[in-house]
């Protein structure tokens, strides 16, 4: 029998592409959250950041605010899929001769096209604020690339939580508590600002080992910690992403066959 | 194995939602070109039933099979043969009516011109082609269902399942969806309804099982169901409450069978076998015996009754459940 798990992903992402073309508003919308913070830390209370170790607060924040806003993708991608459970498009995806995996595919990569480009988005602002990478084109790439593997990563948290939750109530629920966790990093300020134990978490948290790795790849100031976390950013901003993936993925689909139970 | 006049086949089927029992046990079996219903109180398996066979659910226990295969070893072979009409529509609703169709039509690997094409047909058929671009969310109730039908049909299926197709229409959306329905089973699918609206299981359904607590309390055409609980019966509403046993008297008497009363709608009934002679002598002896009368008339069980008295859903509310 043919497998159609490619075509049938694509005809989902190709979904998915067509909600966003009825609402081009939307993305602009998306992209102005992260653009405000961006411009509230870096002029309203950026004066007052001190970046340790040295250099400009704007190049410290910009790989930070890359990373957030790659993590808080979470949200949209829990959103869109409630909103698919509730309203019974599901139902029917599942009684017809599809591939299953495609559903899941295809939000995946609707949403990794959508992150791709409100990522470039986010740098064309970073630049027009005087931000730049110093150390070649090459590595500024692959820490885009890492960015992108953070938010894969989130994806499948998202696409797990949203099953999970399976109501638009306690997405509300994620979306408070998605804040304490993206300020408990080095997105802002940096981890050795913080109370002792508080700081250890902070430097642990996946989005600080991104953020780090990113900055150090970009060449900008904050990545020279002393810590084995804050040495080993790279490794630990492939390994943390990889590491969620292996547990949340195969989670996601158990949970999505489970429908069936 | 496979009965090839049973488009669906249905053997000791059993589903326990945690340790609560949705289906104890139940057979079913429709035959080619019919329309079956399930009827039943909310919460007797019906919506479960149509899970399972639509391949959405599993099954703890028992066989199904849908239109030869099973309906867990085989899912994609029936998936190929059924349509599904669910309770809410199943639809994108950002998207419009002609996205949704195409969309569908894709996935059922028509290929992007056929999938085109048949989106076309289909919206031509159900009256939504000049809907335009405009997104589903934005469509009337009966305009919803038209289009959620339409999905549904994609594939021209062998089966249609059809869960409580009408719950929310306005009487001219419901006479849509009938008439769709009708012209379907002209056409050959066979056709699995439930339902809450007995009229519609009258209307539509040549056969009918009722559903109560997971198992199957009787099955049969709707004139057999009717027949069941006795055929016509006498009905008299006297003016004053004080009179209702006499009343009652005189009516066991007239017709020869023992009358029930119901004291809040001072009522009293009894089943009859010859309808004009039991009612000129049931209403001559009542004036005979000085009672007034404020109503008296002949009637058929309505399948309500059928389905109060067969589901013992209200023992006790059968006598107001009348016309």
């Amino acid at each position: 029998m043919t497998n159609w798990v490619l075509t049938d992903s694509w005809t989902m992402t190709r979904r998915g592409l067509a909600h966003r073309a009825r609402r081009p508003g939307q993305m602009f919308v998306g992209l102005a959250f992260p653009v405000m913070m961006v411009l509230i830390f870096a002029y309203f209370l950026g004066g007052g950041m001190r970046v340790a170790g040295g250099g400009d607060y704007k190049d410290f924040l910009i790989p930070g605010m890359l990373a957030l806003t790659m993590a808080f993708g979470l949200e949209s991608t829990m959103v869109a899929l409630t909103q698919d459970l509730n309203r019974g498009v599901i139902d029917r995806f599942r009684a017809m001769p599809m591939a299953p995996s495609a559903v899941l595919v295809g939000r995946s990569v609707d949403d990794m096209l959508e992150s791709a480009a409100s990522l470039l988005a986010m740098v064309g602002v970073g630049l027009l604020m005087g931000w730049r990478w110093h150390n070649g084109f090459g590595e500024a790439l692959y820490a885009l690339g890492l960015l992108l593997l953070l938010r894969f990563a989130m994806l499948w948290i998202g696409i797990y939580l949203g099953m999970v939750a399976g109501k638009p109530e306690l997405v509300q629920a994620v979306q408070i508590l998605i804040w304490p966790i993206g300020f408990l990093s080095n997105v802002f300020t940096s981890a050795e600002s913080m109370p002792g134990w508080l700081g250890a978490i902070a430097e642990w948290n996946p989005m600080s080992a991104t953020a780090t790795a990113v900055r150090e790849l970009f060449g900008n100031p904050g990545w020279n910690g002393t810590t084995w976390a804050a040495t080993h950013a790279q490794l630990l901003a492939v390994a943390w992403p990889v590491a969620l993936l292996a547990v949340f993925g195969p989670l996601a689909v158990r949970r999505y066959r489970g429908l069936s139970h | 194995m496979t009965d090839t006049d049973h488009v669906i086949v249905v053997e000791g089927l059993r589903k326990t939602y945690g340790d609560k029992p949705a289906l104890d046990g139940v057979d079913l079996t429709v035959a080619r070109g019919t329309v079956h219903g399930l009827l039943g109180p909310n919460g007797a398996g019906k919506t479960t039933v149509v899970r399972i066979l639509a391949t959405l659910l599993r099954q703890d226990g028992g066989r199904a099979e849908v239109a030869g295969f099973d309906v867990r070893r085989d899912a994609d072979a029936v998936r190929h043969r059924i349509g599904l009409l669910g309770q809410h529509a199943a639809l994108d609703e950002e998207l419009s009516g002609r996205q949704n169709l195409e969309m569908f039509g894709r996935l059922y690997h028509l290929g992007a011109r056929g999938a085109a094409a048949r989106a076309a047909e289909l919206l031509d058929r159900f009256g939504l082609a000049d809907t335009g671009r405009k997104a589903v969310r934005q469509y009337s109730g009966g305009m919803r269902r038209r289009l959620d039908l339409a999905a549904s049909l994609v594939l021209a299926p062998e089966v249609l399942f059809l869960d409580e197709p009408t719950t929310g229409l306005d009487p001219r959306g419901r006479t849509e969806v009938w008439n769709a329905v009708r012209s379907l089973v002209g056409g050959g699918t066979t056709v699995l309804l439930t339902t809450q609206y007995l009229e519609e299981a009258d209307q539509l359904a040549d056969r009918i099982s009722l559903l109560d607590a997971g198992r199957v309390a009787a099955e049969g055409t709707p004139d057999e169901l009717k027949a069941r609980i006795g055929g016509d019966r006498v009905d008299v509403v006297v003016r004053h409450a004080d009179q209702l046993d006499a009343a009652a008297a005189v009516v066991t008497a007239a017709v020869g069978a023992d009358a029930t009363t119901d004291p809040d709608g001072r009522r009293t009934g009894a089943p009859v076998a010859d309808r004009v002679a039991a009612l000129t002598e049931t209403l001559r002896a009542l004036g005979a015996a000085g009672i007034e009368v404020e109503d008296i008339a002949l009637r058929r069980p309505t399948l309500d009754e059928v389905f109060l008295r067969l589901t013992g859903a209200g023992a006790t509310a059968k006598e107001d459940a009348t016309v």
